[in-house]
């Protein structure tokens, strides 16, 4: 009942010793995911939280606990190295919640991913969950429930919006991913959808999009001609003054592209029902799905 | 960041670039010294130093018109000079406000044969740096991706490869040009490029490049911005920062890793995560009202961080309320309600206010606010907020 993680995810966290890996691990165990492996150079041998083996590279940490999943708390300034260490050690699916990474790093990283076959989420991200299964990232995991909505978005706060709205109504998500607010990003809001598309046990779809690039009208695209999974969508970004960084890295409207008008647009040509306000997410998915 | 065209220029000349010779004053007794430097009998252009475009069709408060000014001789420089420096420019860029001169800039006269356009600059859909180059140059590229798009000449560069001669080549060949013209264009293009790569910029603008009668190739504007993420490794970009050239409000922000940007309207917004942030800004739109900022806390506030953000929030005298929506994860709505209480009672506010909190511990985060005996609304859906404080605004 889900994408990308689940019970079977063994993950690595590269990072685990830092204050905010450390907080986020100890928070992700709590909620029940399969923490394997930590990795902090230099303090490879230790345990942390007496339970999880730190190591000194990725590669050990996939030679000796068999780590699938990684994610990544490293600073700004070493985070694009900690994603490719990950990428030459195999790892199928990295995750990256560290925001601030410079994008000239990312540019590449972006090369490096082209030529592998690792999937990256993120940067600058609240990372993925699958309700009830495994929680990998900052979002609390309280306000989640196992259910049938899938969510893609590039922003966190304005997610648990989405994600409140459905449990308060009474469902849940198969499972939500957040793929970051920086314009060079690894999983698109187009590959999110595809893989919802192609997963039986969601049946609704829900995209929160904001102003910069060109990522939601892609993704409105396929849908348009491939998708019959009920869909709503949310975009930030109305009021937002041309020119301007509103606070992620992506979102900007620049030379009259990237606007919310031309992504609403793209999402009403598509057939998908488009909230007016973040209050009324939910509201915009039930108006196309009777669960 | 940004920085001011003399500034890009200097970098421009230390990394190969060509550029027309100049010199800058940022006072009446610097003038002399600055425009002896320039060679005798020869034009000068004066040219107005700020952080916007459209300076020369610009119009300064005291009605002087043009920020740019081509001249015969020192004398009259000094006199054009003068009238700009501590003088506000409006342009078409500035906003009514405009912004005051602290700089200007002298550069030899150029004499021109013909006008291009050249840009590096991250292409979002490629994740690759693009070299954008156009004949048609000295006008607004927008306008020309719009009417002909055909001039516009695009060279994507693999960032582990970085630019190689051919593309260099493509460029130079792209803009008709041929002889030593060809060969000065394809330097200077690998320089800018290069330039552009080691200085971690997100955008390198030269409108207009201009070859002259003699083949020379020139840079002869100069716009460069800067990956706000990787100043870490530039202190020596860093120190161009010119903090007069921003809003003070959201100088005053970055002080305390607040995410400000001030628009407008005069309902204020306090928001954690800036996807968010910008939604609340929409949805006090859709109800009839008007944000006066963009404001993100981020994840992770403490007290001192949301003390601060109404302190900066109620220093704009045109904000009418002030709406607080925090979704607490990681940040608890206790610690947030507990800010919020103190920071009211610290700074005496007047404005009215609407909070509303979800997420963890919301119940105790409520109950702190009720118990709190402030005149502050609670609000428990983001709409409801949202009519709430555009209702307040209105009467206020």
């Amino acid at each position: 009942m889900s994408v990308l993680v689940n019970k079977d995810t063994r993950l690595v966290v590269q990072g685990i010793t830092g204050s905010a890996g450390s907080f986020h691990t100890s928070q992700c165990i709590e909620y029940g995911t399969n923490v394997v492996a930590g990795v902090t150079p230099g303090k490879g041998g230790q345990k942390f939280q007496d339970s999880v083996p730190v190591f000194d590279t990725v590669q050990d940490a996939v030679d000796k606990e068999g780590a699938n999943v990684a994610a990544i708390y490293v600073p700004p300034p070493f985070a694009a190295d900690s994603i490719l260490e990950a990428i030459d050690s195999e790892i199928p699916l990295v995750i990256a919640i560290t925001e601030g990474i410079p994008v000239k790093d990312m540019a590449e990283v972006k090369a490096r991913l082209a030529t592998s076959n690792t999937r990256l989420i993120g940067p600058n991200c609240p990372g993925i969950i699958t309700p009830g299964e495994c929680k990998i990232g900052i979002m609390p995991g309280y306000i989640h429930k196992p259910g049938k909505v899938g969510i893609v978005s590039r922003s966190g706060t304005l997610t648990y919006e989405a994600v409140w709205q459905i449990t308060s109504a009474g469902h849940g998500q198969s499972t939500c991913i957040g793929i970051g607010g920086d314009p060079i990003n690894g999983t698109s809001h187009l590959d999110a959808v595809k893989l919802f598309h192609e997963d039986p046990d969601t049946e609704a779809i829900i995209l929160i999009g904001e102003i910069g690039g060109t990522a939601e009208e892609e993704a409105a695209e396929f849908i348009k001609d491939n998708v019959d999974k009920p869909c709503a969508a949310f975009i930030a970004g109305r009021t937002a003054p041309p020119g301007r960084r509103m606070g992620h890295a992506g979102a900007i409207v620049s030379g009259g592209k990237g606007t919310a008008e031309a992504k609403v647009e793209a999402m009403l040509d598509a057939g998908i029902s488009v909230a007016e306000t973040p209050s009324h997410i939910a509201d915009a998915l039930f108006k196309v799905w009777n669960p | 960041m940004n920085i001011h065209e003399y500034q890009a220029k200097q970098l421009f000349a230390d990394a190969g670039v060509a550029v027309p010779f100049g010199t800058v004053a940022q006072n009446e007794q610097e003038f002399d010294q600055a425009l002896s430097a320039l060679p005798d009998g020869k034009p000068i252009v004066v040219k107005a130093q700020i952080h916007a475009g459209g300076r020369g069709k610009g119009t300064f408060k005291d009605g002087y018109q043009g920020g740019v000014h081509v001249v015969s001789d020192a004398t009259v420089a000094k006199e054009k000079a003068k009238a700009m420096l501590g003088n506000v420019l409006v342009t078409k860029q500035t906003g009514e406000e405009g912004k005051e001169v602290s700089t200007v800039y002298f550069n030899e006269a150029t004499d021109i044969e013909k006008e291009y356009y050249l840009a590096v600059l991250m292409d979002r859909a490629t994740s690759q740096p693009v070299i954008i180059a156009s004949t048609e140059g000295g006008v607004d590229i927008e306008e020309v991706a719009e009417s002909a798009p055909e001039k516009i000449l695009k060279v994507l560069i693999d960032p582990a490869l970085g630019i190689r001669s051919y593309q260099a080549r493509q460029i130079a060949f792209g803009l008709e040009l041929s002889g030593d013209s060809f060969k000065q264009c394809v330097k200077l293009v690998t320089k800018l490029y290069n330039f552009f790569w080691s200085k971690d910029c997100s955008q390198v603008e030269v409108n207009p490049l201009v070859t002259t009668p003699a083949g020379d190739v020139l840079a002869l504007d100069a716009k460069v911005n800067f990956d706000a993420n990787a100043l870490f490794r530039h202190p020596d970009v860093v120190e161009l920062r010119d903090l007069t050239e921003e809003d003070p409000k959201e100088v005053e922000a970055s002080k305390f890793d607040l995410n400000y940007i001030a628009l407008d309207g005069n309902v204020a917004c306090m928001v954690n995560g800036a996807g968010l942030a910008m939604a609340t800004m929409d949805i006090i739109k859709h109800y009839g009202g008007s944000p006066a900022n963009f404001l993100d806390v981020g994840g992770g506030a403490n007290e001192e961080q949301v003390e601060n953000a109404f302190r900066i929030l109620v220093s704009d005298d045109t904000v009418k309320a002030i709406l607080v929506n925090i979704f607490g994860g990681i940040m608890k709505c206790d610690v947030i309600a507990t800010g919020i209480v103190n920071a009211a009672r610290k700074l005496d506010m007047k404005v009215p206010l609407v909070v509303r909190l979800e997420g963890t511990n919301v119940a105790e985060g409520k109950q702190i606010l009720a118990d709190s005996g402030l005149a502050l609304e609670p609000a428990d859906s983001l709409a409801e907020a949202a009519e709430k404080i555009v209702k307040l605004a209105a009467e206020a």
